[in-house]
This record gives structure tokens, sequence and C-alpha cells, in this order.
């Protein structure tokens, strides 16, 4: 098999490549989660102000990030799939977007349970904590938005404009604690500054973090199922996206 | 080793709820999106395999 820049848009290529992969980023994603907990547990030192509180850190911003990374791909490949019609694109898109929401699911979690002990309150309606239940918001209307659309490319084309709009709220996030006075804190890790962190603490957020990389890259294997299985496979599905386009008018008149 | 016993490491310091219940619940996330991504790559794998058949 030559292999071409394309060569694993095809679906069967694919799933045969992501079903070589996937045992391997389990391992990896298990090594690093592994490590990153004995580090987070076992090394790094109890926090001067916040006691043992402060360890949900080591889930909460590789899932805050993640959720926030994720959704920046799931865009990326929305727009891909929309601008060159390319299917596989769109899939891989609708496959991210579940854990995209289990990932912010997570960080809204455990910030609500660090948030407790530490500000007093499970929950206030703070720019980072608003704008990143907003993220959750989006995910979920993704979601909504292109399984209640039968038609693969018509679901994926109109999940692709939600998923472009809602971009703008990723920079919100990201600069939230910037720019307004708010309750959360500020950056603890900086592109442009040392981390203000041990390097223990930090070693073991950056463990847990790669713990989550690999789950993330398993997008290749999430894959698909709910885009690529149509509805109706009697019918125009999604496999032949092309083919017949009077099927679809067919079925919206 | 920060810890003595397994007491003292599941009390956290006091905060044992708070850490614990973190970390149970991306345990159990994780865990359904185990099974989630399973059941979707079986539903793939299968559409793909009757639409070969078939076409």
């Amino acid at each position: 098999m030559n292999l071409r820049p394309n060569t694993f848009a095809a679906p069967s290529r694919f799933y045969a490549m992501a079903g070589t992969l996937t045992p391997w980023f389990w391992a990896a994603a298990l090594l690093f989660g592994l490590t990153g907990l004995y580090v987070g547990f076992a090394i790094a030192p109890t926090d001067f102000q916040q006691g043992d509180a402060y360890r949900i850190i080591f889930i909460h911003v590789p899932a805050a990030w993640m959720s926030m990374l994720i959704y920046l791909v799931l865009a990326f490949w929305a727009a891909w799939g929309w601008m060159l019609n390319a299917r596989m694109a769109s899939m891989y898109a609708r496959a991210l977007a579940p854990t995209g929401a289990l990932f912010t699911f997570i960080a809204l979690w455990t910030g609500a349970l660090w948030g407790k002990p530490t500000w007093g309150t499970w929950w206030v309606w703070d720019a980072r904590l608003t704008s990143e239940f907003i993220l959750l918001l989006m995910y979920l209307g993704y979601i909504a938005l292109t399984e209640a659309i039968d038609d693969p490319r018509r679901a994926a084309n109109a999940g692709a404009l939600l998923a472009l709009v809602g971009v703008v709220n990723i920079p919100i996030i990201y600069f939230s604690v910037r720019w307004w006075n708010t309750l959360h804190q500020g950056a603890t890790i900086s592109m442009t500054a040392a981390p203000k962190m041990v390097s223990t603490m930090l070693t073991a957020m950056l463990l847990m973090t790669s713990a989550s990389g690999p789950i993330v890259s398993r997008w290749c294997s999430p894959a698909l199922g709910r885009s690529c299985s149509s509805r109706n496979p009697t019918t125009n599905g999604s496999r032949d996206w092309n083919v017949d386009p009077l099927a679809r008018r067919r079925r919206y008149t | 080793m920060n810890w003595t016993s397994l007491d003292e490491f599941l009390y956290m310091g006091g905060y044992g709820l708070y850490v614990w219940g973190s970390y149970a619940a991306t345990l159990v996330v994780m865990s359904v999106e185990a099974v989630l991504v399973r059941k979707r790559l079986q539903a793939a794998v299968g559409a793909l395999g009757n639409s070969e058949a078939s076409g």
C-alpha cells in the first residue's frame, strides 16, 4: 500500500489503523497516568496554603486544557470537512464531541469539589466558570444538533457552523482570569514566565496531561460509529454522500 | 513519601471527600468513555462490514 496524505481518508483503512493503534494509546495513557498519580501523591509535597486539597489540580487542570484543546480540534476537522466535503474529517469532529463534553464535565466537577474547601462555595458565576460552563453547552448543543439531522452531510455542515461560531468562546475561557477580576485564580503555568509551582507538582500535572493526551488521540478509534452508520442504511447513507442527490431532496420534501 | 498509613492517605489532610470525590468521578467518567468508544467502534465496523458486503 502506498502511503499518501489521504490514504487514511478511506474508512476501511482508517479502522484498520485505528484498531492497531488503540492498544498502544491505552498503554501510553495508563503508563503516564500511573506515573503522574505516583508523583502527584507520593512525591509532590503538601501545599502550605491549601493543604492536600490542591491535589485535585492533577486532574482539574489537564481536564480543563483538554476540554479546550478538543474543541479546537473538533472545530478544525468540522471546518475541514465542510470546506472540502471530506467525510472522514466530519466524522472525526462528531466523534470528538462526547469526549470533549466528558472532559469539560470533569473540569467543572473537580472545580466544584475544589472550590468548596478553598472558596467556601461549590459554584459561583465568575467569568472562568461561566465560560467553561458555556463550553459544555456548546458540546451538548453540537451533539444534539448533529444527532437531530438524519442526513450525515447536512448534520456535519450544520454542526460545523455551530462549532466555528463557538470557537470564540475558547480565548474567552483562556483569558477570562486576566480580562476580568474573577474568583478563579490566575494562570499558574504560562508560556512566558516560570511556573509558579513546585517542580514536582508541575511534573505530576504534566504527566497527568500526557495521560489524557493519548486518550484524546483515540479520536482515531472512538470514531465514527454514530456518524458512519446511517440510521437508515437502505437509503442514501453516509457511505455515499453524493451518489444520489435526489434521495436527500426526497427525504426533505 | 507523604503518608505514613492508609488512613492518613484516605483522610488527605481533612480534604478526603473533595480529593477522592474528584478522582472517583474522573474514574467513572473515563470508564464510561471507554465503554462508549467501544460501542461506537463496534457500530462503525459493523456498518462498514454491512455496506461492503452489500455494495
